[in-house]
């Protein structure tokens, strides 16, 4: 147990359905590889002067590097040296927003040679286990304030550190480490809250704040009426919102001179006063006081997303989601991506193209067809059967992992579960969402399946730490 | 609840939601797979042949040739010669350089595509180019074909083939940008047939337009099926004879064999020429300004009064009608006199006249007795129920209706009703003295010379006539019924006799007898000829003259109107006459007449600025 040595009396065996899952993946993913860049001229697979050539390099690398995680790193030591290695980690993430080279607009690239790498990739190794080691520590609990902020922390300063990068895509993963939380005790309300947030976002986007203020009071009233059911001030809200949403029809000059909105938020005062006289006159229940200021707070968000979306995000960003709402169409321009990506998938059909036949994917009509769209490639050559199996083969995975997860008595191993699925999770929806238009581009890869060494790296890093700490599972 | 369970169930509706998108993406919405298709794969047509006309006689009258596209490719272009350029294919080197720069300043938005630089280059041209081909990087030549026409005749018949526009495309979505359609005459309306098939190469390309290889090996190309050959009832020798005799006369010859109602020749002047015909792009303005319209195809869209010709109209209806009969005679004394100062001039012939001598003298009385007879037959009720029975019976002759046929562009000409009578004099309120210049091919009627020839025909066939057409070889059995089916006019075939020995009188009765068509004579061939001279608002009258030979077992009928020419027996007969000599006999040995026909200008007397008819 203290050598560095793997112990193998003690250990359980090694989950073979991961093993076996991660290498059809990569697998997959290379001949995909292969197929999106293949030509005549370099059809030999090992060409190394070609992507599916290097693509095998960093496989053979992973493979290695997984052979070396399972039997000679003693999984012991990831609790002790966690926080150097987080630590290591923010200090890389700092200085190649100095040091790095620019790829296209980020500085989040360390060359060696003409080897990139990208340390956000491998920072979410060490923030998963960090948070992991933080938060199983003796006597942590996330009601209390002081730890919640803790783990908070852990997750937010890496976060902070990639946006200035200018990596926002990378960034956003980091974001589902709050479902770890969620698991470690965290309530779901805030997770609602999180999804109000977004939906509220693109309400204002989509439609106007106007409409997202009479949407957000009508929710507010009508939670109130179950958790207060007084039927005469809910009468008195209502009429007081139908009143609000006939604003923009009153043809008086006046009434021009604030914006709707602001007149709603006028008119809905008084009835916020007959809500506070019972919030002041009785003791009223915690969930009262939630609404209102939830209330508060996505009235403010519906102020503010404008200033966000104007000020905030880069003009790329704003493009790419102006595009997915269908605010803007321009298939040539911010569009084309989303749109030749569109067509690659959906020309599959059913049974796909066979391998080696798409049409679209190949000669360049997909752009980054071989990194972050590698899913056009599977989408056009193995159609919807094939989509169907790469998306359960995730699936299966993720779920794999949460159940060895959850049959850890360790919560260390427990928690540093999670964050694998976590992650994972976000990364194949958010790729696989872009690339068929359910979500705006974020440039994020596939696991396992989208060419480039830092990605293939640390995704297995990631997926064969959890593999090892859970062949020292003492079953609960 | 249990918040794996809960974790676990929120990953399997996300899935869900990716599954079903993914379901609708390949699965359901078919715009996408379309789109795939396009965007990879290069359709690059290849052009179809289009069918050749043929004569009756087998010779090529509308042939192909090749000529060549210059095509360029822009980014491919490198710095060369400019000027020899120009020189080659004579361009104005101001326009190719804003061009080229013009090109130079797109690059991007050009990418690797390809345009037609210049369009239909001649043989010499480019064989002036191949040599020097290697010095102009980014220009290639693409081989297409062209018109060709041997006998250098006929080109308001074939009429022209230009690349189709917007508006067409609008309409006719089955033809794509470049493709060429037939505009007039033959390649018009038989479109359907010349066309031919196209085919196409398939190429894959990629992002950048550029074209990577064939798909599959051309496993799935398709070759373009040429068009189908088209034998023409034209005679091109006669054709070509025709337009010549009819240099500098305005007006028309339609030559028809009336056993078949085939027409042999169809001569509009001034016409198009070959010259202009090949090269309408550039000529097209000029033709528009032209105040003779050469466009205009005088042989089937003119309505012009047939004048006395039309008397052998009337002299059949009224014989049917059993007003008058091959011995009804009536006087003339150098016309006909009607009411306190009506009068329809006559020239002086021998009085009376039976009906053969009317033809053969052309005697204005006598139709107007003849005519009046028919409007005052006591069968009708009324003058106007008599006119509405003569109107159909002329309508059976051809006459104000389309005769149908091949011909686009064929107009009815126009036989008055008896609302336009109602409409001049009021209803009830006209006679048939009214009306009576209709009795000698006068007045509100108006006939192409192709109906004119018509009649030829159907007093050649005694009693029918075939609809007068191009082509023998329709491919499509409609077409075929249709120009084989005898159209009767309902006169009995004795009713005939008369006329047509009247009308053999004309032109073979021995000088000093009072043939108007002696000059149609020809030595050996039986004409039976009818001349006309009709009056003409604007200039000297127009001469007309129909005719057939021979008498018995008749091979041409030929009608000639010419604007503008005087008497119909001075010019129209000896034209007509020629036309017969060349048909019967494929030489002329009348060569002083040729002569002296040819060399006539008869257009000097047109006047150019008016309406035409």
């Amino acid at each position: 147990m203290n050598t560095f040595l793997t112990n193998s009396k003690s250990g359980n065996k090694v989950d073979l359905w991961l093993i076996l899952v991660y290498l059809i993946l990569i697998l997959f993913g290379w001949a995909n590889i292969y197929s999106a860049v293949y030509s005549e001229d370099h059809a030999f697979i090992f060409d190394f002067s070609q992507r599916y050539g290097m693509q095998f390099v960093w496989i053979c690398i992973s493979i290695i590097t997984s052979i070396f995680i399972l039997y000679i790193i003693n999984p012991l030591i990831y609790r002790t040296i966690s926080p150097l290695l987080y630590l290591i980690m923010l200090f890389l993430l700092f200085s190649v927003i100095f040091l790095g080279r620019e790829v296209k607009g980020s500085h989040s690239w360390f060359f060696i040679g003409s080897v990139g790498i990208q340390p956000a990739e491998f920072s979410k190794i060490t923030t998963s286990l960090m948070l992991a080691t933080i938060m199983s520590q003796y006597n942590f609990s996330l009601n209390k304030t002081k730890d919640a902020l803790k783990g908070a922390l852990v997750v937010l300063i890496p976060i902070l550190l990639i946006i200035m990068e200018k990596e926002t895509g990378s960034a956003l993963i980091y974001l589902s480490l709050i479902f770890v939380f969620f698991r470690e005790g965290l309530s779901g309300w805030f997770i609602i809250l999180g999804f109000s947030v977004i939906a509220l976002f693109i309400i204002t986007i989509v439609y106007s704040p106007f409409i997202a203020l009479i949407a957000i009071l009508s929710v507010a009233v009508i939670i109130r009426f179950f958790v207060r059911p007084n039927f005469k001030t809910f009468l008195i809200s209502a009429a007081t919102i139908v009143l609000i949403a006939f604003v923009p029809k009153i043809p008086f000059k006046f009434v021009e001179i604030l914006k709707p909105e602001i007149w709603g938020i006028i008119l809905f005062v008084p009835i916020v006063f007959i809500w506070l006289k019972d919030l002041w006159t009785r003791k009223e229940r915690k969930e009262s006081r939630w609404l209102f200021l939830s209330m508060i707070c996505g009235i403010i968000v519906i102020f503010s997303v404008n200033f966000v979306f104007n000020n905030v995000l880069q003009a790329h960003q704003k493009a790419r989601i102006e595009n997915l709402l269908g605010i803007t169409e321009d298939l040539h321009g911010i569009g084309y991506n989303v749109h030749q990506s569109k067509i690659a998938i959906g020309s599959g059909g059913l049974l796909g193209k066979g391998f080696l036949h798409g049409t679209q994917t190949k000669y360049n009509f997909v752009p980054e067809q071989s990194t972050d769209f590698i899913f056009c490639t599977v989408g056009e050559e193995w159609g919807f059967v094939g989509s169907i199996v790469l998306l359960s083969l995730y699936i299966f995975l993720i779920i794999r992992i949460i159940v060895l997860a959850e049959k850890n008595k360790d919560s260390f191993t427990r928690i540093y579960g999670y964050c694998v699925a976590s992650i994972f999770m976000l990364h194949v929806f958010i790729n696989i969402g872009m690339t068929i238009g359910l979500l705006p581009v974020i440039g994020i890869p596939l696991p396992f399946l989208s060419y480039g060494g830092s990605s293939m790296l640390s995704f297995t890093i990631l997926l064969f730490i959890f593999i090892r700490l859970d062949m020292n599972r003492q079953t609960r | 609840m249990d918040k794996k369970v809960i974790l676990i169930i929120g990953i399997i509706i996300i899935a869900i939601a990716l599954a079903t998108r993914l379901f609708f993406l390949q699965i359901i919405d078919e715009d996408y797979k379309v789109t795939a298709k396009n965007n990879a794969l290069v359709y690059q047509t290849r052009y179809p042949a289009r069918g050749e006309i043929y004569d009756r006689n087998g010779k090529t009258l509308v042939g192909n040739k090749t000529t060549y596209d210059i095509m360029a490719t822009p980014i491919d272009i490198k710095e060369f010669d400019t000027v020899d350029f120009c020189r080659i294919f004579r361009l104005d080197i101001n326009v190719v350089k804003k061009k080229l720069e013009n090109w130079r300043l797109n690059k991007k938005k050009i990418g690797y595509q390809s345009f037609i630089f210049i369009k239909q280059v001649s043989d010499k041209d480019y064989s002036l180019y191949a040599e020097k081909a290697y010095k102009f990087p980014g220009f290639y030549a693409v081989s297409r074909t062209a018109r060709i026409y041997p006998f250098n005749a006929g080109a308001n018949l074939f009429g022209y083939i230009n690349e189709v526009d917007k508006d067409f495309l609008e309409k006719n979505p089955e033809y794509k940008s470049g493709d060429y359609v037939g505009i007039t005459g033959i390649e018009r309306s038989y479109e359907d047939v010349l066309k031919g098939k196209k085919g196409y190469n398939i190429f894959i390309r990629d992002v950048n337009n550029r074209v990577i290889s064939s798909f599959k090996n051309g496993t799935h190309d398709i070759n373009a099926t040429p068009g189908e050959d088209l034998v023409a009832s034209i005679d091109g020798e006669l054709q070509q004879y025709g337009e010549h005799i009819m240099a500098n006369k305005v007006g028309s010859i339609v030559a028809i064999e009336p056993s078949t109602g085939e027409i042999l020749a169809i001569i509009s002047s001034p016409g198009l020429t070959i010259e202009q015909l090949s090269n309408i792009r550039n000529e097209y303005s000029s033709i528009l300004e032209d105040p003779y319209k050469p466009m205009f195809n005088r042989a089937v869209m003119s309505a012009y009064p047939p004048g006395s010709v039309f008397k052998t109209v009337n002299a059949l209806i009224a014989q049917q009608h059993g007003v008058i009969n091959a011995s009804t005679m009536f006087s003339c004394a150098r016309g006909f006199y009607f009411g306190a100062k009506g009068k329809m001039g006559c020239h002086g012939h021998p009085s009376p006249l039976d009906l053969k001598h009317s033809i053969m003298m052309s005697c204005n009385a006598y139709y107007a007795n003849t005519f009046r007879a028919l409007l005052n037959d006591k069968k009708y009720p009324s003058v106007a129920d008599a006119f509405n029975q003569w109107k159909e019976e002329v309508n059976k002759f051809g006459f104000g209706v389309k005769l149908g046929s091949d011909f686009p562009s064929e107009l009815a000409g126009n036989l008055p009703s008896t609302t336009t009578y109602d409409k001049i004099h009021g209803k009830g309120k006209w006679n048939s003295y009214n009306i009576l210049s209709l009795a000698i091919g006068q007045g509100e009627i108006g006939a192409t010379p192709l109906q004119i020839a018509n009649l030829a025909a159907i007093i050649a066939n005694r009693g029918y006539y075939i609809i007068p057409h191009l082509i023998k070889n329709a491919p499509d059995s409609l077409r075929r019924e249709k120009y084989r089916e005898k159209h009767y006019v309902d006169i009995e075939q004795r009713f005939f006799e008369p006329v047509v020995e009247g009308m053999y009188l004309a032109v073979n009765a021995p000088a000093g007898h009072g043939g108007t068509s002696r000059r149609a004579y020809l030595d050996g061939v039986s004409i039976c000829g009818k001349t006309g001279t009709a009056q003409n608002p604007h200039g000297k009258d127009n001469s007309v003259f129909m005719c057939f030979a021979p008498m018995d077992e008749p091979k041409i009928a030929v009608a000639v109107y010419l604007e503008n020419a005087g008497a119909g027996g001075t010019w129209a007969a000896p034209i007509a006459s020629l036309i017969v000599e060349k048909y019967l006999f494929r030489e002329v040995k009348r060569k002083e007449l040729e002569e002296s026909i040819t060399n006539a200008n008869l257009k000097q007397f047109v006047p150019t600025k008016r309406k035409r008819y």
